[in-house]
């Protein structure tokens, strides 16, 4: 009953050993899974819907609904809450956890076992790193103890955000990040219909940062949650570095 | 008087550089000032002229305009408990920007969002006057306010929370606390003309507010339409409250703390406290800005906060002195 912990999930199950996801997993803006979730029954993360499929195991994230989860335990049906990944190597963590939780240990090693063959690919060969400013709706950017920093680490950027103090999360000023002069801004993709939040993407500041200079957008799919699914958006922001560093040439 | 006049304005300008040269990031005074009439080709100068100035502007524009939107409703309604934040015009105007955002209709043309956030506190003021009627007392005009506050209030968080954008509902704070975080020169020029229009539509009041102050049968014996008053007000209340809330939400409290603090010192004449309640609004609305970027520059600490915890404890004490008097 959560977008992070489904994903893993789908991916460790056996056949037959999982029965509903949530309505999010569905959703292709946010899950990389779409095609596989639309094989489960959807839930919306209610006690009483989730009650009455009388399941012998529920895998809930550590931000779900409290109250839910208190119900879920009160009426006698096991739940497991899996803590966020905040780094790769919390990845590597979970997908074992999951192994352990739905008796899949094999299917989980192999899937460790991939996801650091891949990543030691991506960890060679960095000469330079060109600057990146993550800059998402708000303001709010993400520090090095974030799994969108190391993602970034990882694909030999360096982040605005950690040479500013922030570790995790956190509002950067404008002009703070103005001042900082990135090599590149990352920002996250808008979502349908207008928000003000969304409207400081289009500050003139911003885009006289873009101007000229190569520029991405993350696929949320991608970054938000902590499965083998952050490969792609390593390789994403490998590929930016690389034009980057043609442009330079 | 004039001695006044020179204070305020002083005031106004000293805050005014303040609020140029404080801020996130370090850059000492005389360089953030230099940047900003010198173009450096570098960050600097976009930091000041992209990122401080429209705030500054803004601050002066939307003070100054709340100020005087204040002052005027003050002594039309000749009450001192009207406040354009207070009685629900900021917040309809509010609602009809989120509407215009919502529907697409603030994207279609410049001019759209302050239009319609004009034709939201338009209705605002309108339902007010007429549910406190012409010559309401204190009472009815607070109820008629909390009313339309509230329901202007709900409107807007129900059509924010309806929205398929998963940004727009934590937007809520904003619409009804207010702030000018992140504001662009873009913000000030389609602000800029319903401002202007409004506030020299208040200022042609002055004349005729003096005259009411000896009440309605005497101001209409010395030649003043009360219609057209009355429709001045309205318009010109809601061209530069409407601008205002549709770039910075709806800020509330200034309307009322200022023409309170200054009307003991142009000798209760509410030609004069018009301007004065305009300086004034946009020194309070400058320093209210500087200490909300001074005190949690990280936190994105709304406008609201800051002027509701100055006015809100003046507004109690103005409840308890109306109460003293029997009114």
């Amino acid at each position: 009953m959560n977008l992070c912990t489904d994903q893993l999930a789908m991916m460790v199950a056996g056949e037959g050993q999982l029965m509903s996801v949530s309505y999010l997993a569905s959703a292709p803006r946010s899950s990389a899974m779409v095609k596989q979730a639309a094989r489960f029954q959807a839930n919306h993360g209610l006690a009483e819907e989730i009650y009455l499929m009388q399941p012998d195991l529920v895998i809930a994230g550590s931000f779900s609904t409290r109250a839910t989860v208190d119900m879920l335990k009160r009426l006698g049906i096991p739940v497991v809450v899996v803590d966020p990944a905040y780094s790769l190597e919390d990845v590597r963590a979970r997908l074992t956890q999951m192994g352990e939780v739905l008796g899949q240990q094999d299917r989980a090693a192999q899937l460790v076992t991939d996801f650091d063959a891949q990543l030691a690919a991506y960890r060679s060969d960095i000469e330079t790193r060109p600057r990146a400013a993550l800059y998402y709706a708000n303001g709010y950017t993400s520090g090095d103890k974030t799994l969108a920093g190391q993602i970034l680490a990882t694909a030999g950027l360096a982040n605005i955000a950690a040479e500013q103090g922030f570790s995790a999360s956190g509002i950067i000023p404008l002009e703070v990040l103005a001042m900082a002069q990135p090599d590149t801004v990352i920002t996250s993709r808008p979502y349908p219909a207008a928000s003000r939040a969304e409207e400081v993407k289009g500050h003139p500041v911003i885009e006289a940062l873009r101007r000229s200079r190569p520029e991405a957008s993350m696929t949320d799919s991608d970054w938000v949650c902590g499965t083998p699914f952050v490969l792609r958006a390593i390789d994403d922001m490998v590929a930016l570095r690389r034009e980057m560093q043609d442009a330079r040439q | 008087m004039t001695r006044l006049a020179l204070l305020l304005s002083t005031l106004v300008l000293a805050l005014f550089i303040a609020a140029l040269v404080v801020g996130p990031a370090d850059i000492g005074i005389y360089q953030s000032l230099k940047a900003l009439f010198v173009d450096d080709e570098g960050p600097m100068t976009l930091v000041m002229r992209e990122v401080r100035l429209p705030r500054a502007l803004l601050a002066v524009m939307i003070g100054g305009s709340l100020g005087l939107a204040g002052a005027a409703m003050q002594g039309y309604l000749r009450n001192p408990l009207a406040d354009p934040g207070l009685i629900g015009v900021s917040g309809s105007a509010a609602l009809a920007a989120v509407l215009a955002i919502q529907t697409g209709l603030a994207a279609s043309f410049a001019f759209g969002l302050p239009l319609s956030a004009l034709a939201g506190a338009l209705i605002g003021v309108f339902l007010v006057l007429v549910l406190a009627g012409p010559r309401g007392s204190s009472l009815t005009l607070i109820l008629a306010g909390i009313a339309i506050s509230a329901l202007a209030g709900a409107f807007t968080s129900l059509v924010l929370n309806l929205s398929p954008n998963p940004f727009a509902a934590n937007e809520i704070v904003f619409w009804m606390m207010g702030s000018l975080a992140d504001k662009s020169m873009t913000h000030v020029w389609v602000a800029l003309p319903l401002i202007v229009l409004g506030a020299l539509m208040l200022a042609t009041m002055a004349r005729g507010l003096d005259a009411l102050t000896l009440g309605e049968d005497a101001a209409e014996a010395m030649g003043i339409g009360l219609r057209r008053i009355r429709l001045t007000l309205i318009f010109g209340t809601a061209a530069v409250v409407g601008a205002s809330t549709a770039v910075a939400g709806a800020i509330g409290f200034v309307g009322l703390v200022v023409p309170h603090l200054l009307r003991p010192f142009v000798g209760a004449r509410p030609s004069r406290l018009l301007w004065a309640s305009a300086f004034g609004g946009a020194a309070m609305l400058l320093a209210a800005d500087i200490a909300v970027r001074a005190i949690l520059p990280a936190r994105d600490l709304k406008l609201g906060v800051v002027t509701a915890l100055v006015g809100a404890p003046l507004f109690l004490h103005l409840i308890y002195l109306t109460r003293r008097e029997g009114l």
